[in-house]
């Protein structure tokens, strides 16, 4: 009885000295440096990686651990509501109504997008990525209402990308002169090749490389990314596409190192940080002589697309979610065409 | 041969005889205040940790009254979902049924090198975190296959995975029981001439049966809701391959709430009824015992 | 105990087909695909990938890795000794002792063990989390947080495994009955007495069982976790949730070399418990 009470007095000690370095909670870290917080939906992890990598180097950033937490979009932005925004410092969504959620909750600031860059902290484009070699032949969204073609996409249900991919296709349909009608009817057509809905943009990725479907819709730098870690994959800028930006801000409550992050990543440095993961700029820092491994030409590695729609041009992210996006199951225009195409 | 790794998962056998005979003889001790103290201190807990959040859960099913409920669990797609579930977990109980009690009967009355062995890999795909055990499967039938078959989103790959995970239930419910058979009655029945089919299906298969269908209810069970192994195989195509417990995660990352509690309160409801008729059983097989 | 060495004489084609597809199944369902983990973790295929051992361990001294096991382990190490005390406890006032509701109790303490990891997350969400949880507020205005920190995984876990160990105790107090206990209160010994005296020592080795079992489940708890945790790097990211993020995230090798240790993990704890059993029945 001794032996076991002595190695279960043992064991508790284990513990504790274990709780002393592992707890779920993080806050400040003990090393006198201070620690960053980040909540962020599943894509920019890279980014935020390598623009650590670089903060850690500068004085301000000295000592800060940056830790970050990603999954898909909508998920995100409800965890950070659910718990009061409790040891979160630094948010990144897929799309701005993520933000709002938190504005309106009183966690982020009213003005976080009243800078320079509207709160944007990256951004990129919607592309098609195919399997290596592209033996399909994609060259356009018109090509995604092909019966040879199997499209895996996330889900708008909880993903953020997933909105800019569908809007990109809607904006082509647009472009090219359809009524709403026909514009309703190429969507439909494409949702018929969906073979994935996946939860996030990164949970599509990793669907199409586990051999699911072969057309990903996806954005750019996550084509890029997927590339550079020797993903078999090719990518395709359409001529049209939509412009993705990623809306980024500083809890109210956060420390003092988060503004210093956020002013970081907006600076050149933490720019081209995440220009290396193939982000396009949101500022207009010279990206010229920058090798972006991955891209389909690493000196030029963002070519301009003839025509590019953006969210504003469709009345902004209230407008479009009113229109499209449903919420707590309320079934507007995206839901059920969807449903349509999904119906068995 | 009494080092069977015994049940683990499967209901105790000598369950349910509370109150028969090992205590009718001695009675159960009225609460003393300290027992008392102590049930108290228990409830709490209890309550605590499993009542209330699981009443939470059925309270916000309720919020948007009935008809939400039962719209959310018709709507094509979530019927859907449910529907594939419950096939895929009957159709894994079924081939557990069969398989486990075979599995069982092997490494009771069967004797060859080896089969110790044999009987600690019964008990891996339980003791395995989900996750990992997704993560085993996909090494051998993911896109890296070394044999080149990739189950990822499909309906073999759920099947699979949820054999997978399911494999011990039947096997540890029924071991003990044949165990336990008694030589004899299979002796005189071949004494009187019975095929070695017919003792089977005659003496032995009924003895069996209470331990199989609890061992089924176990299994059906951790079908029904089982995520983690799902997580990487699964392709959540709808009407596809999307199961119950990772539409619940959907409509909770797509922020419908009253969506992911209607799911889960049905999900909820299969759990109690399998408890019960797991309680009924154990006391059957108890009696038999 | 049967005697089967008459039935074992007679053995005939039957067997010898019974006892090859019982092999053959559990070679192709669980042997193979581990023996592929294996392969994968010391000679992954991912291009670029190192393989070997000084590999392996290096993938595992990363700092967030090791956070991510020594978090498993403080949790799954709260979950167990919380369900332990709780387990028995309650398998005591079960089989012992009568009270009301008795029954239902004794059927109710089972429910965990069919409840879906991803509802036991939703509930504690919707129970305790700060922004819509039926006593979050409540919480929040003690200071007190459940979702996203550590007392909130270790709900979660002891949640998943709470049964367990009361699977193990309940069996084996009803076999041994109550005289002994019996006989020693009556020789003037109090509660406690009886319980370390003769209770403890008869159920010593299904505590022990129960406790392996439990430890095994807490220790890969995954989908109670997912939802209730933060998931970050370094931040509440436990092992089999860093093995889905790192999986998802190009590190395919890390996800194996930490999916590794946990299959060594539960095969250990299997080899404990069949040892145990020994024991027990020797």
């Amino acid at each position: 009885m001794k032996r076991v009470l002595k190695a279960a007095a043992l064991a508790v000690t284990g513990a504790l000295a274990l709780t002393a370095c592992a707890s779920a909670d993080g806050g400040t870290g003990d090393d006198g440096g201070s620690a960053i917080n980040i909540v962020g939906f599943a894509v920019p992890e890279a980014g935020n990686k390598a623009a650590a990598v670089e903060f850690n180097k500068t004085e301000a950033g000295k000592d800060v651990t940056i830790s970050g937490s990603y999954g898909p979009s909508g998920d995100q932005s409800r965890k950070v509501a659910d718990t009061k925004g409790k040891d979160v410092d630094y948010v990144v969504f897929s799309l701005e109504p993520d933000m709002t959620r938190l504005v309106d909750a009183g966690l982020v600031a009213d003005d976080w997008n009243a800078g320079a860059n509207k709160g944007i902290v990256s951004s990129s484009v919607a592309v098609i990525a195919t399997e290596e070699g592209n033996s399909l032949g994609i060259e356009d969204w018109d090509d995604l209402t092909r019966d040879d073609v199997k499209i895996v996409t996330p889900d708008p249900a909880s993903s953020g990308s997933a909105k800019w991919n569908i809007l990109a296709l809607y904006t082509y349909a647009k472009q090219n002169g359809a009524s709403e009608e026909q514009a309703d009817a190429f969507l439909e057509k494409v949702f018929k090749n969906v073979t994935t809905w996946a939860a996030s943009g990164r949970e599509a990725t990793e669907a199409f490389k586990k051999g699911v479907g072969n057309v990903l819709l996806t954005y750019e730098n996550e084509a890029i990314l997927a590339k550079q870690n020797g993903e078999d994959l090719d990518y395709i800028v359409p001529d049209h596409t939509f412009l993705i930006e990623n809306p980024g801000a500083v809890l109210e409550d956060a420390t003092p190192a988060a503004s210093d992050w956020l002013d970081f990543i907006l600076s050149d440095e933490g720019q081209l940080a995440f220009v290396s993961k193939g982000f396009r700029p949101v500022t207009d820092v010279d990206i010229s002589g920058v090798e972006v491994q991955g891209a389909n030409d690493p000196a030029d590695p963002f070519p301009t697309p003839s025509s590019l729609s953006t969210a504003e041009s469709l009345g902004g992210w209230d407008a479009i979610n009113a229109e499209w996006f449903g919420k707590d199951g309320v079934k507007l225009r995206f839901d059920n065409l969807y449903a349509q195409a999904t119906k068995q | 041969m009494t080092d069977t790794l015994v049940t683990p998962p499967g209901p105790a056998p000598t369950r349910g005889r509370p109150s028969g005979t090992a205590k009718s003889s001695g009675g159960l001790f009225r609460l003393t205040p300290t027992s008392g103290l102590g049930l108290g201190v228990a409830l709490v807990w209890f309550s605590v940790l499993v009542l209330l959040p699981l009443a939470a859960v059925v309270g916000a099913a309720a919020e948007g009254g009935f008809g939400r409920f039962w719209d959310t669990l018709t709507d094509a797609q979530t019927f859907a979902a449910l529907r594939l579930t419950v096939v895929e977990a009957l159709l894994v109980t079924l081939v557990n049924a069969v398989v486990g009690t075979v599995v069982a009967w092997v490494l009771v009355r069967d004797q060859f090198p080896g089969k110790r062995v044999l009987d600690v890999v019964i008990d891996i795909p339980f003791a395995l975190p989900t996750i990992v055990a997704g993560l085993v499967l996909l090494s051998l039938w993911g896109p890296e296959s070394p044999v080149g078959v990739n189950i990822v989103n499909t309906r073999q790959g759920i099947f699979l995975a949820l054999l997978f995970v399911t494999l011990p239930f039947v096997v540890r419910t029924v071991q003990p029981v044949l165990l336990e058979l008694d030589a004899d009655v299979e002796e005189a029945a071949a004494s009187l001439g019975a095929s070695r089919l017919t003792t089977f299906r005659r003496v032995i298969l009924p003895s069996l049966v209470p331990a199989i269908a609890a061992g089924s209810s176990l299994g059906f069970a951790r079908a029904i809701s089982e995520f983690g192994s799902l997580v990487l195989i699964s392709g959540n195509t709808p009407y596809e391959t999307e199961v119950a417990s990772l539409k619940i995660l959907k409509f909770l990352e797509g922020d419908n709430q009253a969506g992911a509690a209607a799911v889960a309160v049905l999900l909820l409801i299969v759990a109690v009824l399998t408890i019960v008729v797991l309680d009924i059983l154990s006391r059957r097989v108890a009696r038999r015992g | 105990m049967a005697d089967t060495r008459q039935i074992r004489s007679r053995r005939g084609p039957v067997a010898y087909v019974l006892r090859t597809f019982v092999i053959v199944y559990l070679a192709v369902l669980v042997i193979w695909p581990l023996y592929e983990v294996g392969k994968q973790t010391f000679a992954p295929t991912k291009s670029g990938a190192e393989g070997g051992f000084s590999a392996f361990l290096d993938r595992l001294s990363d700092p967030s890795v090791t956070y991510a096991f020594s978090l498993t382990g403080t949790v799954a190490f709260w979950a167990v000794l919380i369900n332990t005390l709780f387990g028995v406890g309650i398998s005591l006032l079960i089989v012992r002792y009568q009270f009301p509701g008795r029954r239902v109790l004794s059927v109710l303490v089972d429910l965990p063990m069919s409840v879906s990891p991803v509802v036991v997350g939703l509930a504690l969400v919707l129970a305790y989390s700060t922004g819509k949880g039926w006593f979050g507020e409540a919480l929040e205005s003690v200071g007190f947080y459940v979702i996203g920190t550590t007392p909130g995984l270790v709900m979660a876990t002891a949640f998943v495994s709470l049964p367990l160990v009361i699977r193990e105790i309940v069996p084996v107090l009803e076999e041994i009955g109550t005289d002994a206990e019996m006989a020693a209160s009556s020789l003037g010994a109090n509660g406690w007495q009886t319980f370390r005296r003769i209770t403890l020592p008869s159920i010593k080795w299904a505590v022990v069982y129960g406790v392996v079992l439990s430890m095994a489940r807490s220790l890969g708890e995954f989908g109670a976790v997912k939802i209730v945790s933060p998931g970050a790097e370094l931040r509440g990211e436990t092992a089999t949730l860093l093995i889905q993020n790192r999986y998802n995230n190009y590190e395919e090798p890390t996800a194996y070399a930490a999916a590794f240790v946990l299959v060594l993990a539960s095969v250990l704890a299997l080899v404990v418990v069949s040892l145990i059993r020994k024991e027990d029945h020797p």
